[in-house]
């Protein structure tokens, strides 16, 4: 037997039932779904050999974000294979009728960037996009998370997927966050609590006053990360502050519409009582600034902690696990990362591109020089983002403290594009994934927010933005 | 789609936790606007030198590695990304089972829908099978959900029953969702609430 008190999940996985039988996945309808470049040429490909249509291109929609170059867009991309896979895009959303925000559109973006700040994502939505940080529009209160290229056909053809019901975990964040401590380290603490497969066949839910307290964008970041622990999505529950930001987006609803899906929404968080499978708790009040030290995204430390001792790890694979990671990124057992030289600092991804990731790296930078010797790469989430930064003086602030501002796009979080590390090289990173290579092949990453970032841009070395505020 | 028919292989042990989407297919591949072609670069970074010459120490590029249908690897295979490449470079190579004691979701739903078989087996099933001398074969049936190994012992795993039923019968799973059309015309007719402002 069912509770009758339902989590914020299973409320909108309800509301999306189309058919549902005993023994057999349940056929779930999807609101919205993103779509973009690199995982979805396959999939229109089979529409078109199956002499099917896309169902509802009303509710879809494309960006182009992962192989475009973040140089000038007024110059032709030089990579063949890359130029290719873009004109694809834009030739099947023609075809197919689906909008597509390219690369001259003055809404072009990341996917879960330019998706939220347009008002598409709304708070009891299913979202879909074959892309694993989909998890991101979540911060909405949205069931949203990432499908491969057999999905992305499956819902461009039948706007449906068969799923079952993940288990339900709950990630209880209290306290307040300390000054130089962000969304960013709440959720790289997550991870590297419960590890990179710690939240494997679960969706999380986000709660606590550490959680209300953040704006929009820092839940957006936290949530991006929840399959950096195995979570294909992760939901905080709607209020006030999702409401405010949503109010007046060119897709959001409008005057009576706005009343009613209010009125809706509010409906949707947790019943009181209702039961997760699993609870963690992070105590935001003690979080430090985090950074990771590995290849996987759950290989984290408090900046001024130290890298762990493999000699200390009972089980022989797990402690191979470290082994490898601790000589891939070249670091010595039991030393921390504090104070580790770089080669580039890179501000950006569907994890930290947003305005607020801007500003508050260029607060730090503003008046400063960065460390000549290291390359730092700025790349804002949208065109949207970029003409605010423009608004509010931010690129000057950028270059003249000696950053590289770019044009938006997933850049070197992914490094398809010719952003990418040498091999050897170390990044300090606000992106999502520190796997071998992911920068680059051969570059050695450490994830952290865009503080510490921005002080280790100024200081050259691995810095803790603490000595800095 | 092909029906499933079970088979006999020897084992290729990758014994590596945490195996992610970006080490099986690195993204740089991904540019592609294609399914095809990928297996030449499966585990790419692990496989060749800088140069492109093959690292002769990995398991892809020693006999044990060729012409084998099992990859036997460490705890949470295919975390990562969503590339639905991964599983397509695994099965261009020749894999059609990859056995752990655990798989990350994205890639174990996109594995049954291209064949290759995410079987989880205990760690204790997973030591033996690593144990196995290179020779040894094991027979994959999917209809029983067994994993034969030579001494005899059949070592039962689960699989999504839906997607067992595709894969024996060769059903595609797009055509049956199409023949839900009724069911979801209904729906999109019936919504209480629609939360959409996008149509």
């Amino acid at each position: 037997m069912s509770s009758p008190l339902r989590t914020l999940s299973q409320k909108v996985w309800d509301a999306h039932l189309v058919r549902e039988e005993a023994g057999a996945p349940s056929l779930i309808y999807i609101d919205l779904h993103l779509v973009h470049e690199v995982t979805s040429p396959q999939a229109f490909s089979g529409l078109r050999s199956r002499g099917l249509k896309v169902r509802r291109p009303d509710l879809t929609i494309a960006t182009t974000d992962h192989s475009i170059p973040t140089s000038d867009r007024s110059l032709p991309i030089l990579d063949p294979i890359a130029a290719n896979q873009v004109a694809q895009l834009d030739k099947n959303c023609k075809e197919f009728g689906v909008p597509h925000y390219g690369v001259h559109s003055e809404h072009q973006g990341i996917v879960h960037v330019m998706g939220p700040e347009l008002g598409f994502t709304q708070p009891g939505m299913t979202v879909v996009c074959g892309d694993s940080h989909t998890a991101t529009h979540g911060a909405f209160g949205a069931l949203a998370f990432g499908i491969g290229t057999s999905e992305v056909e499956n819902v461009l053809a039948t706007q449906c997927l068969l799923q079952r019901p993940s288990k339900t975990f709950k990630v209880q964040v209290d306290g307040t966050l300390k000054p130089g401590v962000t969304a960013k380290d709440i959720i790289l603490a997550f991870c590297a609590k419960v590890g990179v497969g710690g939240a494997t066949g679960c969706v999380l839910e986000y709660a606590g006053s550490a959680i209300r307290s953040l704006s929009m964008e820092g839940r957006m970041t936290v949530c991006n990360m929840s399959i950096e622990a195995g979570a294909r999505a992760g939901l905080i529950a709607p209020d006030e502050t999702t409401f405010e930001y949503l109010k007046g987006r060119p897709f959001a609803p409008k005057g009576a519409e706005w009343d009613k899906a209010v009125a809706y929404w509010k409906t949707l968080p947790t019943d009181e009582g209702a039961v997760f499978d699993r609870t963690v708790t992070i105590d935001a009040d003690t979080l430090e600034p985090m950074i990771t030290w590995g290849t996987n995204p759950g290989m984290g430390v408090s900046i001024t902690g130290a890298v762990p001792d493999p000699s200390g790890i009972a089980d022989a694979l797990d402690r191979d696990n470290v082994e490898k990671a601790l000589a891939y990124m070249g670091l010595e057992a039991g030393k921390p990362v504090l104070g580790r030289p770089v080669d580039v600092v890179f501000i950006g991804s569907c994890t930290n591109s947003r305005i607020s990731d801007l500003r508050a790296a260029a607060a730090v930078l503003k008046g400063r020089k960065v460390d000549p010797k290291v390359r730092v790469m700025v790349v804002p989430g949208s065109m949207d983002v970029k003409r605010q930064a423009i608004a509010e003086g931010l690129p000057e602030i950028f270059r003249e403290a000696g950053c590289d501002y770019r044009e938006p796009g997933c850049s070197m979080c992914i490094a398809m594009n010719g952003d990418q590390l040498q091999p050897g090289q170390y990044s300090v990173s606000t992106s999502n994934r520190n796997f071998e290579g992911r920068q680059g092949k051969g570059g050695r990453t450490f994830l952290a927010s865009p503080l510490t970032a921005a002080a280790t841009a100024l200081a050259g070395v691995v810095a803790d933005v603490r000595s800095i505020l | 789609m092909i029906p499933f028919t079970t088979f006999q292989s020897r084992v290729v042990p990758m014994p590596v936790n945490n195996i992610d989407t970006d080490q099986i297919i690195p993204a740089r591949f991904l540019k592609t606007t294609s399914k095809e072609g990928l297996d030449k670069n499966l585990f790419c970074d692990w496989r060749y030198e800088t140069d492109g010459t093959p690292k002769p120490d990995f398991i892809l590029n020693t006999p044990r590695g060729q012409g084998a249908q099992i990859l036997l690897a460490g705890d949470n295979f295919g975390c990562g990304s969503s590339r639905e490449h991964a599983p397509w470079a695994l099965t261009q190579f020749g894999f059609r089972a990859v056995v752990s004691t655990s798989f990350a979701d994205i890639f174990k739903g996109n594995a049954l829908k291209n064949s290759l078989i995410p079987v989880v087996v205990s760690p204790e099933v997973h030591a033996k099978l690593l144990g196995l001398p290179e020779d040894a074969q094991v027979t994959l049936d999917l209809a029983a959900q067994t994993l034969a190994l030579p001494d005899g012992t059949a070592v039962e795993f689960a699989v999504d029953s839906f997607s067992k039923t595709c894969l024996l019968e060769g059903i595609d799973e797009l055509g049956w969702i199409l023949k839900q059309a009724p069911a979801i015309e209904a729906f999109e007719a019936g919504r209480k609430f629609s939360v959409n402002t996008l149509g």
